[in-house]
């Protein structure tokens, strides 16, 4: 199993790499919807890009409120 | 007609397989132009069916399949008219959108919904009208209706429990989330997964295949195993016409329309 700090690195490279930003650009504590820039329905893009790289499910709900790399991991990590 | 050019839609028949083809921005949501054109492609499909096997329903738009009801459009047009008149006009809509679904949910073809990114509410009713759902790995399935206090309008829980369990269907309906493609195809919802963008590709190899069985005996075969639950689809029209009466559907509406939230499709 990957540690915390590897599943964030993973969804930095990843996030950057499908919305097309430069992975320098983007720290742990970013707001994401403001670094990549996404709306809504890309939003939902991002959470399946995640479900599929990691091999879990993210209820939506469990994701309300976060907006942030780091907090976005660890719920991950939670179902990892 | 073998094609149509429409704002919303356009189909066309080749070499037996009819290709329906969404196309309204942002996310083919279904409003008065979207139902206006399938109602016209409801009334093509009898001629349609003498020449095709197959039908392929997809989306041209970026975003995904179909985000469901236009519900700008339902709050806007709600707000303009009397109550009763407003209650009167949704009925209406739903009636004549089940009559479009029942259509093609019993085309004796074999229908496909070809799906990728958001397959929302109506979006997701209008896929499980088709007898298989090839869905793209980024493909999202959801019912958020309960978040607007309403449920599903379109067929949507009786078609849905027809196919799946009802524990399924009770976490789609009762928990609002959605589930991706990988979920869909464990839950028996999606019949094939396939990489992304490839999902169209993979409904016409499909439809291709079908061509070669005898049309009378797949037409057997399906209306034998897809019967459709007309009383409840007729009581799941009543349940949502009296639930659109209540208050909180007005402010769940307005919430929505209005929202500037990043993800306005969260509870």
């Amino acid at each position: 199993m990957p540690t915390a700090e590897q599943t964030l690195d993973e969804i930095l490279s990843l996030a950057a790499a499908h919305f097309k930003v430069p992975r320098e650009k983007l720290s742990p504590d970013d707001d994401f919807f403001k670094m990549l820039g996404i709306d809504s329905l890309q939003t939902l893009d991002l959470l399946t890009k995640l479900e599929n790289h990691f091999r879990v499910e993210l209820p939506d709900y469990e994701l309300q409120g976060v907006s942030d790399f780091r907090t976005l991991a660890g719920k991950i990590q939670a179902r990892l | 007609m073998n094609q149509f050019q429409g704002q919303a839609l356009s189909w066309k028949l080749e070499q037996g397989i009819i290709e329906l083809a969404l196309h309204r921005a942002p996310c083919n949501e279904i409003g008065s132009l979207s139902l206006e054109e399938l109602e016209k492609f409801a009334s093509a499909l009898s001629e349609l069916e003498q020449s095709a096997h197959a039908l392929v329903i997809h989306s041209e738009m970026k975003p995904g399949f179909c985000a469901g009801a236009d519900l700008r459009e339902l709050y806007t047009r709600s707000q303009q008219m009397e109550k009763n008149a407003a209650q009167t006009g949704v009925r209406d809509f739903v009636q004549r959108i089940h009559r479009v679904l029942n259509r093609i949910d019993s085309a004796p073809l074999t229908t496909i919904a070809a799906v990728h990114g958001v397959t929302f509410g109506g979006g997701l009713e209008l896929a499980l009208v088709c007898d298989l759902i090839i869905a793209d790995k980024m493909a999202r399935f959801c019912f958020p209706e309960l978040r607007l206090g309403l449920i599903p309008g379109f067929g949507g829980i009786p078609r849905l429990k027809r196919d799946l369990g009802n524990a399924v269907v009770r976490d789609l309906l009762l928990t609002g989330r959605s589930f991706n493609a990988t979920k869909a195809q464990q839950a028996g919802l999606a019949s094939q997964v396939v990489s992304e963008g490839e999902a169209l590709r993979a409904a016409r190899a499909t439809a291709s295949q079908l061509g070669k069985f005898d049309r009378h005996t797949a037409k057997v075969a399906k209306s034998f195993i897809k019967p459709i639950p007309y009383d409840e689809l007729e009581r799941e029209i009543d349940l949502f016409c009296e639930l659109f009466s209540e208050p909180a559907v007005e402010a769940g509406l307005k919430k929505f329309v209005e929202s500037t939230d990043a993800q306005p499709y969260l509870p």
